[in-house]
């Protein structure tokens, strides 16, 4: 590489922290709802990413209304439509809770085929309802582009968004779960279900809020997802598996965990793409993440629960 | 065989004779009546065919991953079968159509195909997509003798008497859409990209053939991304160090939404830069966006906007049928080609039985083809042109280039 001049390769090393640390923020917008349900309430919710792809047609739903409706409010209509997916995912997690995860708590083998099929079920209506085609909402023009600090360093400004709403929805998880009572509640009823509803909490009431915020957080990794890529109806079980490895590679009960594997996990991937080829980097980064987990199964940081 | 050959030769008279009739008639020539055409002779093998209908099979997937892709082909086949039916059907047979959802699942192809062959005796299937689903069913198609017409452009390297490939093959889509950048742009280096599968890599390895040996190119980069990858910014970054002439990229399905965009957004965009894809339509553009496309070409033997007497029709037809929001691409051109291809191989061979249609395939020239003009090759690909389009902000592409016909060569020596 001696024929490149050194600002040059510098800019490409800046490019390149950049784009290992907006994949990071990928992962963990991701992994944020799934490490909630799966992570704190042990539901392996497979139909985890249609709850993102639900989120990315509402803001796609929403794009198409105000295009058409409201052409004032094209500017502003995206920040209102992340709010939108919250509430419209959470919605969807709190009738799926009711009508089929609330009878399969004691049986997660079951949870596990039963979300399964909601996932296909979920797949087919969007197919039904959008059509097979992929939609792409229109983008206000300020989430385009790039930011130039100099002439060759281009730093996309809806990676800096990705990036940003991960920051905060990290944030607010972490002060929920730790410092709120109802988060407490959670932890508690995880933690000891028969000794938490003696003292007093209403641990059917904790479950179904928690699974529809885990949901909610879904949807808004759904929306932001769509400053990125196209949404098809099939999208939510591209997004699953990755999402899975995330909560798994991090060790499932811990918040933590969570951020240092996707932080982890991003940047491997990154370093190895650039260093060898596309395909061989999501190879060599699985294989080590394979072996991590061999020699520790319970992942990169397990929750501390007495048993 | 000789009395048949007698009697078919009659049976031309009487068709001449009655076409003369016709016309003088003042009736559309080519017109054909049922009752020249007995039932007993143009069917000698059983297939679904009756005195007033013939049965044809339709065999895509209407669900799962793929049917973002074929529902374009299902439409135009559809079309294109309502408009031979409109205009007299074939041999004064009107077509009925038995549709089958291979549901984007390879096996379930193959169950689907040998369905219509073994139960409904289907005298043609339009149908498949992607390589895997034609491989699934070919062995079908070959054991029990039937006929595919197979609309998508194609990494090559197969040829069967059971199907007319009336996409392109790689050669026809990748060497002149080269040749082109090394002319126009002056182009010596060039970044390869693709998917990771089958298509895109046998597509890259005939590029970088054609680049290193013909060309006397140089290829800085090949690499392939998993099928739904969207994080490309390593990638980009590595564009940016080797500073190809051309990026030559055959990225598929959603992931091509992300990766135009991130090319956008890291200013890799086509004031600055060349590049060139065998694998954006109009049906592609629609999902990407043309402000995400603008400026980059394309190396495809249709564009929408394409001007010739045949295209306009083709694409107010298809619009009034499917609103007016649709758009056409290359693949969905194709299709529309197939029914009638058939249509015109049946009349030359003067029966719908498997063998002589496919005997009698080689040589057929379609000249209503909304690309231009097409002709079956002996080895049942078509002859056709290809066009360099520029992609605008509206997602239709500008034609910039047309090349003579590309005569279709699937076995290519030298480039495997």
């Amino acid at each position: 590489m001696s024929h490149y001049s050194a600002s040059e390769l510098w800019s490409i090393f800046i490019m390149q922290g950049f784009s290992g640390l907006s994949l990071f923020s990928v992962l963990l917008l991701m992994a944020l709802g799934l490490a909630i349900i799966f992570g704190q309430m042990g539901v392996v919710n497979l139909a985890h990413g249609e709850f993102m792809a639900l989120g990315a047609y509402i803001v796609y739903l929403c794009s198409e209304i105000v295009h058409n409706h409201l052409p004032a409010l094209v500017p502003y209509y995206f920040i209102i439509a992340i709010g939108v997916a919250f509430l419209a995912a959470a919605l969807v997690g709190l009738l799926v809770e009711w009508s089929l995860i609330r009878f399969l708590y004691k049986r997660p083998l079951d949870t596990l085929l039963a979300t399964w099929g909601l996932s296909l079920v979920m797949q087919q209506s969007f197919r039904s309802i959008f059509g097979a085609r992929e939609v792409t909402p229109t983008l206000p023009d300020w989430l385009m582009g790039s930011f130039k600090p100099t002439a060759t360093i281009d730093i996309p400004i809806n990676g800096v968004f990705v990036m940003g709403l991960t920051l905060l929805l990290t944030f607010a998880v972490w002060a929920f779960m730790y410092r709120s009572r109802i988060g407490l509640q959670m932890r508690a009823t995880v933690q000891n279900r028969n000794m938490s509803g003696a003292v007093g909490i209403n641990t059917k009431l904790v479950d179904r809020f928690t699974f529809c915020l885990g949901c909610g957080i879904a949807g808004v990794a759904g929306a932001a997802f769509t400053t990125i890529g196209s949404t098809g109806p099939d999208s939510g079980s591209r997004y699953i598996v990755d999402t899975f490895l995330v909560v798994v590679f991090g060790g499932a009960a811990s918040l933590l965990g969570t951020v240092a594997s996707a932080f982890g996990i991003a940047q491997g991937q990154s370093v190895c793409e650039f260093f060898l080829q596309g395909t061989m980097g999501k190879v060599a980064v699985l294989l080590l993440i394979v072996t991590v987990l061999m020699i520790r199964p319970q992942g990169l940081f397990p929750g501390k629960v007495r048993s | 065989m000789k009395s048949n050959h007698a009697y078919l030769k009659t049976l031309k008279r009487t068709r001449v004779v009655l076409a003369a009739l016709l016309a003088s008639a003042g009736l559309a020539a080519g017109q054909l009546r049922a009752a020249d055409f007995p039932t007993a002779t143009v069917n000698t093998t059983g297939l679904a065919i009756t005195d007033d209908t013939v049965t044809v099979g339709q065999l895509h997937s209407a669900t799962g991953t793929m049917a973002i892709s074929e529902t374009g082909s299902i439409e135009a086949e559809q079309l294109a079968i309502e408009q031979i039916n409109a205009s007299g059907g074939i041999l004064g047979r009107k077509i009925k159509i038995i549709v089958e959802d291979g549901a984007s699942d390879w096996p379930t192809f193959a169950e689907k195909a040998k369905k219509l062959l073994v139960n409904d005796k289907v005298a043609a299937v339009f149908g498949c997509w992607t390589s895997a689903s034609r491989k699934a069913v070919l062995p079908v198609f070959e054991k029990e003798n039937g006929m595919l017409y197979y609309p998508t452009f194609y990494e090559g390297l197969e040829q069967s008497k059971n199907v007319i490939y009336t996409g392109q093959e790689a050669t026809q889509q990748i060497l002149a859409g080269l040749d082109w950048m090394a002319k126009e742009k002056k182009a010596k280096t060039f970044y390869l990209i693709g998917s990771d599968y089958i298509w895109p890599r046998t597509s890259n390895k005939i590029a970088r053939k054609h680049i290193e040996n013909v060309l006397g190119g140089t290829v800085v980069g090949e690499e392939y991304y998993a099928l739904g990858h969207t994080q490309f910014g390593s990638l980009i970054n590595k564009i940016k160090l080797k500073k190809p002439d051309v990026i030559y990229a055959i990225i598929v399905g959603g992931s091509n939404v992300s990766f135009y965009k991130q090319l956008k957004a890291a200013g890799i965009t086509s004031d600055k830069w060349n590049l060139l894809t065998i694998s954006v339509t109009e049906d592609e553009a629609l999902g990407i966006g043309g402000e995400n496309l603008v400026g980059f070409y394309s190396a495809m033997k249709y564009f929408q906007s394409l001007e010739n007497p045949n295209n306009q029709p083709f694409v107010e037809a298809f619009k009034a049928k499917y609103g007016a929001k649709a758009v056409i691409g290359d693949v969905t051109q194709a299709a529309y080609l197939g029914p009638w291809l058939w249509k015109l191989s049946v009349e030359k061979a003067g029966s719908f039985d498997i063998d002589k249609v496919a005997a009698a395939s080689p040589g057929i020239e379609f000249t209503k083809a909304p690309e231009g003009y097409v002709k079956v090759h002996e080895n049942h690909h078509l002859w056709s042109k290809l066009r360099i389009g520029q992609w605008q902000t509206d997602g239709q592409a500008k034609v910039l280039y047309e090349s003579a016909l590309i005569e279709p060569n699937p076995f290519p020596k030298g480039y495997q």
